[in-house]
């Protein structure tokens, strides 16, 4: 038998509510509709296996952004992140996810997963953000993915692993009408007829190339190539700001989380070559990684993680949740490096880019509920635009959005679509299937990323944005007419390419269309260095139409959380002034 | 364009007396989230396919017999 063989087959199945994507937010948005409407339909369709999938594959060790009485407020978290994200956000969603996150850390603790509490039995609330306090560790992290799957079961919700979704199907009356996928071991199709569709397919994280060169040494989960986006782009839906690259300090080649949120409350810290601390607060922000960069690049580089300068217990206390969590392959890294926390200094680097509203902003457009531009059409987590939302974030809008899906679903009918358009995404993914001769897929993603890094990766010039678009069209030319595959898994990896290159061609549009800089080094642009709020103090929109990528304008609606003139400009001052 | 074979080392290693696939598992198949692991149909064992690991640990944690090795990929190393 042929590895993978590819098989042809096509099947068409109906629900209420599809969730694509079962790492993070789609669980959780599958099991709130399933409970908003326990006799809906609900489908979680996931292109790995729900038990393993996501960023969360092996737990997190904490909450980086928990909202609980008595150390936070929904309007000081709502002003905190206004003024990280330099004032362009959508209030209203980033207050709604504030008001009810607790509601679910409440949730998640009646599934087993436990929070640090202190002696009093109160959360353990740490400081890393520049102004509030929200990192709230979980000592038993690693049983996050477990213990969300139990509650699938118990709710008896239809998962259906290893299919790749590729399209969205709209309704000839602009609605959603369901989506294509692709079984990743045989190739055959899965049509899902659906009222309401909840995207969930994480960050777009094979966008850049790791600077090792290994394609899927990323920090995001390798799975996680931007297919959401790419989906929601073909099917008309707006996408926000994605000029907002997401760019992380991480561990140099290891490329996973240094972690200071997790040792900076330990006493740890990002230093220079001279051991110094150059930066205020190690909060993940734009003007970070710009002072990051900067760092970098003067002579005071390489940056590091400092901690040899911690207490032994102390040390051991980080190693056993560090090498424990999240990226435990981590201490083995190190173990291979020989480098020991208490002996010198961890090498970071700057990651490549990718599109995540997990961590940045850049992501499918949507409201306080997670309605995209697309009536029917949800996103939750990193793929949707509410910014800086991390976990509790994908678990609370997703918890959000699957009960505002489900109550949609039980008002309408099925959206008829055009039956051409299935014939059409089957001729398309099959594409690289029928050439007896080509390029592999590994070759085209590699050249895709690679230009990325040379081209698209800040600081952004005009000139090298213009050659890397023209690069791009020619590697599109060479996918849509070259790219060969030979199994099913290859046919995975060539779909992966599409959205890849779709990522790229809007990340250099995106950045083109913004003529300012904004956001620190996500969006640092040398022909326009200054941020010019006159003219961009603004969301950008990026959507396909009539055929082609276009971007246009919208106002930041009027804030709910007012924001002090003396306030607005807190995270621009990153740096740690000379005399300090 | 003609093709090569590439030769290239993957960071997974399976214990092949450990591994109890003959048996019928596939836990570490199941749950890799990259995909990268399938069942050989020469050796009955489990096996690293393709080169394609994000170094992420599920395989080796939730293999029952402790035959799955997670190494970190040469290139990064
Ligand atoms: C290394 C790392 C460390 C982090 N540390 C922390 C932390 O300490 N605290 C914190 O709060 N946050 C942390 N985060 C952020 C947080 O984990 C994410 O914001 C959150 O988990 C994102 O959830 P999601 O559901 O959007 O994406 P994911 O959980 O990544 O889920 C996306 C899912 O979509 C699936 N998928 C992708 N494409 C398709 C397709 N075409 N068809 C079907 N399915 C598809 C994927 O397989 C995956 O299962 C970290 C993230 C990473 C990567
Ligand atoms: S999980 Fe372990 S025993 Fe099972 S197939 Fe994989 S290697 Fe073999
Ligand atoms: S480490 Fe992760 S990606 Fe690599 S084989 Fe194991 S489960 Fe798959």
């Amino acid at each position: 038998m042929t590895l993978d063989a590819i098989v042809d087959g096509i099947s068409e199945v109906a629900c209420d509510v599809l969730v694509i994507g079962g790492g993070t937010a789609g669980p959780m948005a599958a099991l709130k509709a399933k409970q908003k409407n326990p006799k809906a339909n609900v489908i979680l369709l996931e292109k790995a296996n729900v038990k393993r999938s996501g960023a969360i594959s092996m737990g997190m060790d904490g909450l980086n952004n928990a909202v609980i009485p008595g150390y936070a407020t929904p309007e000081q978290y709502t002003k905190e992140i206004t003024i990280a994200n330099d004032g362009i956000v959508n209030q209203k969603a980033v207050l709604k996810y504030a008001q009810n996150c607790y509601k679910i850390i409440e949730e998640l603790d009646s599934y087993g997963i436990r929070f640090l509490k202190n002696e009093n039995g109160d959360f353990a609330v740490k400081k890393v953000h520049h102004i509030g306090t929200y990192v709230l560790p979980m000592p038993n992290g690693e049983t996050v993915k477990k213990a969300l799957y139990r509650q699938l079961r118990r709710a008896r919700l239809l998962i259906s692993n290893r299919y790749m979704a590729t399209r969205l199907l709209t309704g000839t009356d602009g609605r959603v009408a369901g989506a294509i996928a692709v079984n990743t071991r045989t190739s055959e199709f899965l049509v899902i007829k659906a009222k309401s569709v909840i995207l969930c397919m994480g960050a777009a994280g094979r966008l850049g190339l790791p600077t090792s060169g290994y394609m899927y040494g990323t920090y995001e989960n390798a799975a996680n190539a931007g297919d959401g986006y790419a989906m929601a782009y073909h099917a008309g839906a707006a996408l926000a700001n994605l000029e907002c690259f997401q760019i992380n300090p991480l561990i140099k080649d290891y490329n996973g989380p240094a972690c200071a949120y997790v040792a900076g409350p330990f006493g740890a810290y990002t230093a220079n070559n001279e051991g110094a601390r150059f930066i205020e607060c190690d909060y993940w922000s734009g003007q970070m990684m710009l002072e990051f960069f900067n760092e970098l690049q003067s002579g005071k580089g390489p940056v590091f993680l400092k901690l040899n300068h911690l207490h032994e217990d102390t040390i051991k206390e980080i190693e056993t949740i560090l090498h424990k969590v999240e990226r435990p392959t981590r201490g083995l890294f190190h173990e291979g490096r020989g480098t020991d926390y208490r002996r010198e200094m961890i090498e970071m680097h700057i990651s490549e880019i990718g599109f995540c509203s997990g961590h940045s902003a850049s992501g499918v457009f949507v409201d306080d509920f997670g309605r995209t531009t697309i009536p029917g059409l949800y996103a939750a987590g990193d793929m949707a635009s509410v910014p800086h939302n991390y976990m509790l974030g994908a678990f609370t809008n997703g918890a959000i959005a699957g009960e505002d899906a489900a109550e949609y679903a039980a008002n309408v009918d099925f959206a008829s679509f055009d039956a051409g358009a299935v014939a059409l995404e089957k001729e398309r993914v099959l594409a690289p299937t029928k050439r007896e001769d080509g390029i592999p897929p590994n070759q085209i993603e590699y050249k895709t990323r690679r230009l990325v890094n040379d081209y698209l990766q800040p600081p952004k010039v005009t000139r090298k944005y213009e050659l890397g678009q023209t690069r791009l069209a020619e590697v599109r030319d060479d996918l849509e007419n070259r790219m060969m595959v030979r199994n099913s898994h290859e046919l995975m990896r060539a779909l992966e390419a599409h959205s890849i290159l779709d990522c790229a061609d809007m990340a250099a549009f995106a950045s083109l269309y913004r003529t300012e800089s904004r956001w620190g080094l996500y969006h640092l642009r040398t022909d326009f260095p200054h941020k010019n709020d006159e003219d961009w103090f603004c969301h950008t929109l990026l959507s396909k139409k009539d055929g082609r990528m276009a971007c246009e304008k919208r106002a930041v609606d009027p804030y709910v959380v007012p924001i002090a003139e003396d306030e607005r400009d807190l995270y621009d001052k990153q740096r740690i002034r000379a005399s300090a | 364009m003609p093709l090569a074979p590439t030769f290239t080392t993957v960071p997974v290693v399976v214990d092949d007396a450990k591994c109890i696939a003959e048996k019928g598992c596939t836990v570490c198949v199941d749950v890799c989230p990259l995909d990268v692991l399938r069942i050989s149909d020469t050796t009955g064992k489990a096996y690293m396919a393709y080169d394609e690991c994000w170094y992420c640990m599920p395989c080796e944690a939730d293999c029952p017999t402790g035959a799955v090795k997670v190494n970190i990929p040469y290139l990064l190393k």
